[in-house]
């Protein structure tokens, strides 16, 4: 039989220095380019009115940003997917809460404005979107909302499991790897949208498997090497699962690639997150749940992980068992 | 109660029915409008999948109370009466498997599918279809009001010399331009109003009591002024102005007509049973036929009697309708409104709202997303084509990997796919873009279960121990890591099925559909499909694995 990683024996837990190294690498420039830059949130979050145009003959933005100003729609994202036949036209409203922002009456002028230039039927309106700055800023908080409650209910889920060291640990990772992602949709300029969002959650869903298939291991590890000290039954866990996580990440990738490629304009952006979530999941469930667990086990040794006394230094010698 | 392999392929063969029944294609009634307006019922037969909006095209609307001008007293029971309304107009509309649902303490979404005039149907929703029967003024409270109106208005700095002095906060909400405006009346006053209202008699109309004209060019700025409060309060108790709801031309000039009515109305909408429309033979005009209960009927003769010669307005939403008739007898159950030159479709749109019933506040649009029926079928095409090579890779890797073991993981993950997409049908889920995506991805991750057993298995292989007693190991040793991995995902899900809307739902209901039936076939199929192996194959010393 083939077997990728069979008898692997990796010293990954004494590689995590270098790992932080590689973690602040990606996370500091990433989150700076996010202050500075910002996220570029989608009409269902910011409000305002978008429409996408096919059209019969090919247009440039030119043609269609004279279009809108005669009509005195000024500063509208005009973009073009695909050809020189289909374009998106974005008008962000103003300022949240002001009654200038009428997005049906945006919507409706700028179809006057396209019939005009462009002639009524030589093109088609193929997805209109007028969404009201208060049903927008509602969206933003809902979304941030279910990433953070999602949160919780997962630590607590793993306390219920395992314990609580393994669920601070997983959170801690997965926290790392929201960053990591929303610092990637940052510099990759993709636009958040309820997709993406949808990614954000899927993606935090992934890594976590990942690092309950490890811990896991290491809690089966625990109760079967006693003697062992806690890095190296770490590593001895990851180790064992490596050839698990290539072949999952293998099929998941292929399955995201296939979307990527194949999905369209629309589920793009969803499988570039999660193909970027598969590889920070799989970072953090090595380099960041694994150490972690391991700090917290030092910093807080406690009885309950394997039936003896925790990992501390000197406590780790001699392992007593629980009374 | 799985011991055998017998109860374990049956089993696996009832699921395999459910799922196949649930996906036969069945017949599905569906009332649609024909081009008469005659409600038809159309049978046709389809998988029972429902597709979302953003893969049939279609139109999604969350409504709010628009409060502007009538403020709700109570938003909770405007918001259930709205609800009901709607379901009831949108029924009468003809459009298949639409979804009215309250969201949060005050929205309404509406999904309607496969719309192909999204104005009209903006409309439908949107109408308030407040009707009411109200007698015109016989006071000539209008005129009589009308200097101390223009006095107030010079007060305040607005008037026919505006020109002089500063211009003021209240003159430049009106676009201030007051003097050009006085220049298209015959009738030459002191006052703004007195220059710009004129009695409905004067051009030759055959004017009746409470009868104004405005021309239709100074409409906007009449009615600005008139809503000032300092104006407004000039006008005598029990009496209220109301517009007429479209131009008319009185010669070359076009002019709306204001009206002056009594406060009180002789009848409203909700008295209303049934109503129709209808072209009337003489005018070739079209009307709206309408039916009153008894209690409305009663209630109508009443006051039409009373006021044998007088003029009755019909309004809705707060506009006059056509001219309004003189009462010439009693009128009891069956009566009409003359909507002069609108189209026989207007007019059917018209009844269905009467008919539905009136909305206790007018509706306002908050959010809108249409989606073209073309966009929808590019999406559905590109989505099955990325499921259809990505599921291919799948099973190249798994049998690559995997051989004989990885031949069934691949009969497993075909299990999979029915179940998933029968147990969609089942629970009526629907399908969507992004739905279509997470199922694509859980094929990916599906296989995930069957990774974690053979990896173990191999591992009990490698420590020595024998093919059937690995097999029960690997399987032992995987549920744990198997059974935690698959809440953990379901949990995400649960809170991306809570916040999301439309698509994104779908999203989350196929992936935990597909979390459900990667357990079954993981855990179970598999597993059994591993016992039928081993018992043909007792003296079996080496796995394909």
């Amino acid at each position: 039989m083939t077997r990728f990683f069979a008898n692997a024996n990796y010293d990954f837990i004494g590689f995590r220095k270098y790992a932080y190294g590689v973690t602040a690498a990606v996370l500091i420039p990433g989150l700076l380019w996010l202050a500075a830059v910002g996220l570029n949130y989608s009409i269902e979050f910011t409000g305002g009115t978008l429409i996408r145009i096919r059209s019969e003959q090919a247009l440039d933005a030119g043609r269609l940003r004279s279009a809108l100003d005669a009509q005195g729609i000024h500063g509208a994202e005009i973009q073009s997917y695909g050809s020189e036949r289909e374009y998106t036209i974005r008008a962000r409203v103003a300022k949240a809460g002001t009654d200038a922002n009428d997005t049906e009456a945006t919507a409706s002028a700028v179809t006057t404005a396209l019939d005009a230039a462009l002639g009524a039927g030589s093109y088609s309106v193929e997805k209109t979107e007028a969404v009201g700055p208060k049903v927008g800023g509602e969206l933003r908080t809902k979304a941030f909302l279910a990433v953070f409650l999602s949160f919780f209910a997962v630590l607590a889920y793993l306390a219920y499991r395992f314990e609580w060291r393994f669920g601070l640990a997983a959170v801690v990772a997965t926290a790392h790897d929201i960053l990591a992602t929303i610092a990637f949709i940052a510099v990759m300029r993709l636009e958040v949208s309820l997709v993406v969002v949808g990614a954000i959650l899927s993606m935090v869903g992934y890594s976590l498997n990942d690092t309950i298939i490890i811990f896991d291991r290491v809690r089966e590890n625990l109760h079967k090497y006693k003697r062992d000290d806690f890095a190296s039954i770490l590593n001895r866990s990851i180790n064992e699962t490596l050839p698990r996580s290539v072949l999952t990440h293998a099929t998941t990738l292929v399955s995201l690639l296939a979307l990527a490629v194949l999905a369209g304009e629309v589920i793009r952006p969803f499988a570039l997150v999660m193909f970027f979530g598969v590889f920070t999941g799989t970072f953090s469930s090595i380099y960041i749940a694994s150490p972690v667990l391991m700090w917290i086990e030092h910093k807080w040794p406690g009885a309950d992980a394997r039936g003896v006394k925790g990992t501390a230094p000197r406590a780790a010698t001699k392992a007593q068992p629980v009374g | 109660m799985f011991s055998t392999i017998r109860s374990r392929i049956i089993t696996i063969l009832v699921l395999t029915a459910l799922c196949v029944f649930s996906l036969i294609p069945r017949d599905a009634t569906i009332r649609t409008r024909g081009a008469d307006g005659a409600m038809r019922d159309t049978t046709i037969t389809r998988v029972p999948l429902k597709y979302g909006l953003d893969l049939q095209g279609g139109m999604h609307l969350g409504l709010e109370l628009d409060q502007s001008n009538r403020l709700s007293a109570d938003v909770d029971r405007d918001i259930g009466l709205a609800l009901t309304v709607l379901r009831k107009r949108v029924d009468e509309f003809g459009v298949q498997e639409p979804l009215i649902q309250r969201v949060g303490s005050e929205r309404i979404v509406v999904e309607l599918a496969g719309v192909r005039d999204p104005q009209r149907a903006m409309d439908i929703v949107q109408k308030a279809a407040f009707l009411e029967f109200r007698i015109t003024d016989r006071t000539g409270a209008l005129e009589k009001a009308i200097p101390a109106m223009d006095r107030a208005l010079r007060t305040l700095g607005v008037g026919a010399a505006a020109g002089e002095g500063k211009p003021s906060a209240v003159q430049q909400l009106l676009g201030g331009d007051s003097a050009a405006a006085a220049s298209d009346t015959s009738v030459v006053t002191d006052g703004i109003l007195a220059s710009l209202i004129q009695l409905g008699a004067a051009a030759g109309t055959g004017g009746m009591p409470g009868e104004y004209m405005v021309p239709e060019t100074a409409f906007p700025r009449v009615d600005s002024i008139l809503r000032i409060p300092e104006v407004a309060r000039l006008m005598p108790r029990g009496v209220e102005l109301r517009w007429a709801s479209t131009p008319l031309s009185v010669g070359v000039q076009s002019y709306r007509f204001l009206y002056a009515l009594e406060d009180k109305p002789i009848i409203t909408g909700n008295r209303l049973v049934d109503a129709s429309a209808q072209i009337d033979p003489l005018t070739n005009g079209s009307i709206v036929v309408f039916d009153l209960d008894r209690a409305g009927a009663r209630q109508f003769g009443n006051a039409t009697q009373q006021h044998v010669g007088d003029y009755m307005a019909i309004l809705l939403d707060d506009r006059v309708q056509g001219r309004p008739p003189v009462i010439q007898s009693r009128i009891d159950r069956r009566g009409q409104i003359t909507l002069g030159n609108k189209t026989i479709q207007e007019a059917q749109d018209l009844a269905l709202t009467l008919k539905a019933g009136a909305l206790p506040v007018p509706l306002k649009i908050v959010e809108r997303v249409q989606i073209g029926a073309s966009l929808g079928a590019d999406s559905i095409r590109q989505g099955v084509t990325a499921g259809l090579v990505g599921t291919a890779l799948v099973i190249l890797i798994m049998i690559g990997y995997y051989r004989l073991s990885g031949v069934l993981a691949v009969g497993a993950l075909a299990f999979y796919l029915l179940f998933a997409v029968g147990g969609l049908a089942m629970i009526d889920a629907t399908l969507t873009l992004p739905g279509l995506a997470g199922l694509v991805l859980s094929v990916g991750i599906a296989v995930d279960a069957n990774v974690l057993i053979f990896e173990r298995i191999r591992e009990e292989l490698v420590h020595g121990k024998t093919v059937r007693l690995a097999v029960d190991e690997g399987f032992r040793h995987a549920m744990n890591a198997i059974v935690d991995s698959n809440v953990s995902t379901v949990l995400t899900a649960l809170f991306l099925f809570q916040f999301g809307t439309g698509p994104v739902k779908g999203f989350a209901v196929t992936l935990i559909m597909g979390i459900v039936a990667s357990m079954i076939t993981a855990v179970f199929v598999t597993r059994t499909f591993f016992m039928i192996w081993l018992q043909r194959r007792p003296d079996l010393t080496t796995l394909s694995i």
